[in-house]
């Protein structure tokens, strides 16, 4: 079965079925792209069942079709544990979108097409779906460039009142990065001169370490921009903060992975030298990201900017731990992209519920919410204390392998950013107690606890994150070997502890 | 430091020991889940999960007693949580069974006051679920064999004292004060992290058994590191100085919170950190240095601070810092005084939740009014309360025979043993113990009449009352049944190693002669100023020291001009740096670079054409590369 291109056909024939649906049908429009969407997750499920991480196969479920023979472009695609695990929270995090979007396409701007918007959703997920699939360097351009159009389009024609100056903004920082990396590609695939675009093939096919190096940075600024890294940053909070609640959850949730996962896909694998030689300023980087986004999510006055400052505090974290290169630290920030997804995606939903209902998203509006819909407040506080990477949440595991992982090599880059857990308890819980606690706002007061479509939108969501919270070993046994198979080929040693312990206590009567 | 191995368990009930942890969580999940249809017996499910817990736990505790002593202790692996990295799993062994016995214990009792003292609030189902959690979260940290296991219970029972402490969150100081404990906690959790990380990378394990046994081979500087940082955690947790800022406010949760996790368990977390850390400390004489320092500095600041509180649940929680003190400081002296420690531990969860319980029963009666000016001669009205808190009183002071007076003995005999100047000054705390617990005790049952006008006082109901007399009990013969002969020492052996010399108790040693004379002396100038002489009912003045201690010390002071104040600056000047300096720059830059900034305002006037242009011309790029080097 061509699982990847079934994948990726799927959504693009849904969105265009919605597309054609006649004038008015918005409701079928909406039922069309939640049954597709679900199709796809469904396929997810299938095929990843069927995945089997012990493979010795760098690439499973592989097809490869020429597309334009006379520049050995092909149609390459195929998964490893790392893409599989990217597809998957991309088809997990659709039909809770389409569903949490239900009414933001809708009047009062009767001028809005609502169908355009939910033919737009299907579209960006079948770019999701390709990007983490193609293993054609320079398929994964077209769709890391062709992502940026229905994103662009949702944010700059559903979006709130500085949407195009938000939109516009976006899609140049986005532009600048990827004409950098076609350059880039296209300067790989002359000077590898294997004629032929495929990634397995290209690894290991640039020895020079200066052409590495400006091969990297080509790559490393596209993705710098799209994770965003600081300080390439502040596209990403108005962007956010101007998206649809849906759109920006597969901004942040998503499509910012694109970047983050190209660091660990082409960055290390393509240019490993280059990418030890910059390791010191990308660390930098990202602790100064870390700290720097904490702090200013601390100031924020805007749920959704705070939100977006957060997710550069995490994509900081994401980065330092792609690029400490062991064996914890890689595998817990890929985790932790799939992580991050679910509790930012639950963190910009529940906030478009309580924007939805007050109209307004400055927090100093709010006050006292847990009195009158104290299901709402809860499934906030949770949502909010897996921003914090709470224990017992999934994210914690994650942040802790990013930074036990790093810790093994960069000692003090990793504890400054463990400073992260404080500043992060005190934008949450400060956020949750300005728009929650205290006396109860007026402007509060009857404000609707969440309804059944609500719940069945943000249920799913915590549920993942307790579950991955307690039991993370599913997932990591999909993640580790592809993340090992990744590092064996940055070529890096594994720190060994001074005063090995040994692992099992004795049998008793032994 | 010889302590028992840690054998693989084959069975029994300590291997389904995890119901102890399983219980209360499936109690709190049942609660919050639930929502209202589980109002009506909502209380009674959170006190039988608490109750069922216990059972567990006394039924794995003789099956420990009737074990060989190199049978004691028990790991019970769990299953594999994060791969290569960390197994879950469950030391049962003295230490932990300790533990266990005391949360599921006091616990128990306070869920069932509980349901008095929270009859009236109509969020009780919520209050129990919160408990519940807590119970579980506490019984994973003292159960985990492991540190990230700890970890995860250290983090848990944080949230569930977040959640109780800001229980009435409608009250703007009750969520500010929930905030503030949760937020200073991760100070020492920062600590306690880096610890962890340490521990991982210096033995690549974080179970306790593996790392414990080979943790003398480590650098002794590593060690020393590692001590420290867990200390940081301890503090935080355990609200020693410099992280004790935040268990005053705490008080702002009902009164049951303030005795389960504010005085009786969870505070007394650090203190268990520290102990099973024992095998790092042992070969880390600075850091064991510095915990004893911490510990003394918190028990006479504590104490300070708890004879100038007015407020009975305020001067309740300074004694607390001060009796922790306590405990850190047996815990610094290794072997010798771990026994102390945790027979000081388990005396204290008694006479202090005792206490707690009592002034609840007090605010309870006295329509929840804290000042102690405005109390006075309530002990003809609520005999049970006065009597049990009689006992509490006594026992803390160190009254002799009670069960205060053995562990606390304990505590000065064996830090006498290894730094005299540390164990006079403990002595000088009890002291104060004395004067500040009679203040309270005075204050509150003696003297004249100080009521509010519309205050009727009356007895509690037996709900609350039988679970302060079981615990009254305990404040009066847990001291010597653990002390006396060596009891507890000798069980604990296995799991905190033996000390090298067993102290025996002796009633006529010096600095114990001492400490009952300065206590006489303390509870004696209590008398005099609020026994004897009328109480105003406005606090005076009073003098610098006064102030000093009111103002707990001037901690918060110094937190805000430390760190609030510098954060607060710097958040404002980073926010205002990213909206014009980065922002700006990356604007100006590409400004400079190929006028897109000029451009941008353009777009936003025909942006979709310029859009077409832009794609138009990175196609016409893409298509000119590969025409070139096709033809190459």
């Amino acid at each position: 079965m061509p699982w990847l291109s079934i994948l990726i056909a799927v959504p693009v024939l849904g969105a265009v079925g919605v597309a054609l649906l006649p004038k008015g049908a918005d409701k079928l429009a909406k039922q069309v792209t939640l049954a597709v969407s679900l199709i796809v997750l469904a396929l997810t499920i299938v095929m990843a069942v069927q995945f089997s991480p012990g493979s010795s196969d760098r690439f499973q479920f592989v097809e490869t079709y020429p597309w334009i023979p006379s520049f050995g472009v092909n149609f390459g695609v195929g998964v490893d544990g790392i893409a599989l695990v990217l597809i998957a929270l991309s088809a997990i995090l659709v039909p809770i979108v389409v569903l949490a979007s239900w009414h933001d396409a809708d009047a009062p701007n009767a001028k809005r097409s609502v169908k355009a918007y939910f033919s737009l959703l299907l579209l960006l997920e079948a770019m999701m779906v390709g990007v983490f699939a193609a293993t054609d360097v320079f398929l994964f351009y077209v769709f890391f460039e062709a992502m940026l159009i229905p994103m662009y389009f949702m944010i700059g024609s559903y979006g709130g009142a500085q949407r195009s100056y938000a939109a516009v903004k976006f899609l140049l920082y986005s532009l600048f990065g990827g004409l950098l990396m076609l350059v880039a590609v296209i300067a790989l695939y002359v000077i590898a001169d294997k004629g032929t675009f495929m990634f397995p093939e290209l690894i290991g096919a640039i020895s020079d370490p200066n052409t590495q190096k400006w091969l990297f940075l080509g790559f490393f600024i596209a993705f710098a921009i799209k994770a965003p890294l600081w300080p390439f940053h502040t596209w990403l909070p108005d962007a956010a903060a101007q998206a649809p609640a849906g759109a920006a959850v597969l901004l942040v949730g998503v499509l910012d992975k694109v970047g983050t996962y190209g660091m660990l896909r082409f960055c290390l694998e393509l240019f490993p030298d280059a990418a030890k030689f910059f390791t010191p300023l990308v660390l930098v980087l990202s602790v100064v990201g870390i700290v720097y986004g904490a702090i200013v999510a601390i100031g924020q006055t805007d749920m959704k900017r705070l939100i977006a400052y957060t997710s550069i505090s995490h994509f900081g974290f994401i980065a330092m731990g792609v690029f400490a290169m062991t064996a914890n630290s890689a595998a817990g920030a890929t985790l932790y992209m799939v992580n991050h997804g679910f509790s930012t995606g639950a963190l910009f939903l529940i906030a478009g519920f309580l924007i939805y209902r007050r109209g307004s998203h400055h927090i100093q509006d709010y006050g006292g919410v847990q009195k009158v819909a104290p299901i709402l407040a809860g499934t906030f506080l949770v949502a909010g204390l897996s921003g914090l990477s709470l224990p017992g949440l999934s994210t914690f595991v994650s942040e802790f392998m990013v930074l036990i992982g790093t810790y093994e090599r960069y000692v003090v880059p990793a504890i400054i950013a463990t400073s992260g857990v404080v500043l992060a308890a005190i934008y949450i819980l400060w956020m949750y107690q300005r728009v929650a606690n205290g006396p109860t706002a007026e402007t509060v007061q009857g404000m609707p606890d969440l309804d059944r479509r609500e719940k069945w939108v943000i249920v799913p969501l915590l549920a993942l994150i307790v579950a991955l919270g307690f039991f993370p070993k599913p997932i990591l046994d999909v993640i580790n070997p592809a993340v090992d198979k990744t590092l064996a080929n940055v070529s890096v040693t594994e720190h060994k502890p001074a005063v090995p312990a040994v692992a099992e206590p004795k049998g008793a009567g032994e | 430091m010889e302590t028992a191995e840690i054998i693989q368990n084959t069975g029994g009930v300590i291997g389904v020991s995890w119901l102890m942890i399983a219980l209360p969580l499936l109690g709190a999940v049942v609660l919050l889940l639930g929502g209202r249809r589980t109002n009506g017996w909502g209380h009674l499910l959170g006190v039988a999960m608490s109750v069922a817990s216990f059972v567990v736990a006394v039924v794995a505790f003789i099956e420990i007693l009737g074990l060989a002593e190199d049978q004691r202790r028990q790991a019970v692996p769990l299953y594999d949580f994060i791969p290569g990295l960390a197994k879950m799993g469950l030391l049962i062994d003295p230490l932990s069974i300790c533990f266990a016995l005391l949360i599921t214990g006091v616990g128990s009792l306070i869920h069932i006051y509980s349901i008095g003292y929270m009859s009236h609030d109509p969020d009780r189902r919520r209050f129990f679920a919160y408990l519940n959690l807590f119970v579980a979260a506490m019984l994973l940290l003292v159960l985990a064999d492991n540190y990230v296991g700890l970890y995860i219970g250290w983090e848990g029972v944080g949230l569930a004292s977040y959640l109780l402490i800001g229980f009435w969150q409608h009250k703007p100081s009750a969520a500010t004060a929930a905030k503030k404990a949760f937020i200073v906690n991760r100070v020492g959790d920062f600590g306690l992290a880096i610890g962890i990380f340490t521990i991982w990378t210096t033995f690549g394990s974080v179970a306790y058994g593996p790392v414990f046994e080979v943790a003398g081979q480590a650098d002794q500087g590593v060690l020393t590191a590692i001590g420290l940082l867990l200390l940081l955690g301890a503090c935080g947790k355990s609200a020693q100085l410099p992280l004790q800022s935040w268990l005053l406010d705490a008080m702002e949760g009902p009164t049951p919170v303030s005795a389960l996790i504010h005085a009786a368990t969870m505070v007394t977390a650090g203190v268990y950190l520290v102990v099973r850390s024992g095998a790092i400390y042992f070969h880390a004489e600075t850091a064991q240095f510095v915990v004893t320092i911490v510990g003394v500095a918190t028990l006479l600041a504590g104490a300070i601070i708890g004879c100038a509180k007015d407020d009975i649940k305020k001067a309740l929680a300074g004694s607390t810092m001060s009796q922790i003190g306590y405990m850190m400081l047996a815990a610094g002296l290794g072997p010798v005084g771990y026994a102390f420690a945790i027979a000081h531990l388990i005396t204290h969860g008694f006479f202090k939740a005792n206490m707690f319980l009592g002034a609840g029963s007090v605010m309870h009666a006295m329509n929840d009014e804290v000042d102690m000016r405005k109390y006075g001669g309530l002990w003809p009205v609520m005999k049970v309360t006065a009597v049990t808190f009689l006992t509490g009183y006594l026992a803390i002071i160190g009254f002799p025979l009670l069960s205060g007076y053995f562990t606390k003995d304990g505590i000065i005999e064996a830090t006498m043993h290894v730094n005299p100047v540390l164990g006079w000054l403990a002595v000088a705390g009890a002291g104060i113990t004395g004067f500040y617990m009679s203040r309270v005790m005075f204050m509150t049952f003696f003297g004249k009449r100080r009521w509010a006008e519309d205050a009727h006082p009356h007895e509690s109901p037996a709900v609350m009352t039988i679970p302060l007399i079981i615990l009254s009990v305990g404040s009066v013969f847990l001291g010597a049944f653990l002390i006396l002969s060596n009891r507890l020492t000798l069980f604990l052996a296995p799991a905190v190693g033996r000390p090298k010399d067993l102290l025996e108790f002796h009633w006529n040693s010096t600095p114990g002669l001492v400490t009952l004379a300065l206590v006489a002396a303390g509870v004696a100038l209590a008398w005099v100023k609020y026994g004897r002489a009328e109480v105003p009912q406005v606090a005076p003045r009073g003098s610098f020291l006064t102030t000093f201690a009111r103002r707990d010390l001037y901690g918060d002071a110094l937190n805000e001009s430390l760190f609030m104040r510098p954060g607060q600056w710097l958040t404002r000047i980073a926010v205002f740096f990213d909206n014009r300096g980065v922002d700006g720059l990356v604007n100006g830059l590409a400004a400079g670079i190929g006028g897109t900034s000029g451009r941008l305002r353009r777009l936003q006037n025909g942006f979709v054409r310029s859009y077409a242009m832009s794609i138009l011309f990175g196609a016409a790029v893409v298509v000119g590369a590969l025409l070139y080097v096709g033809t190459m």
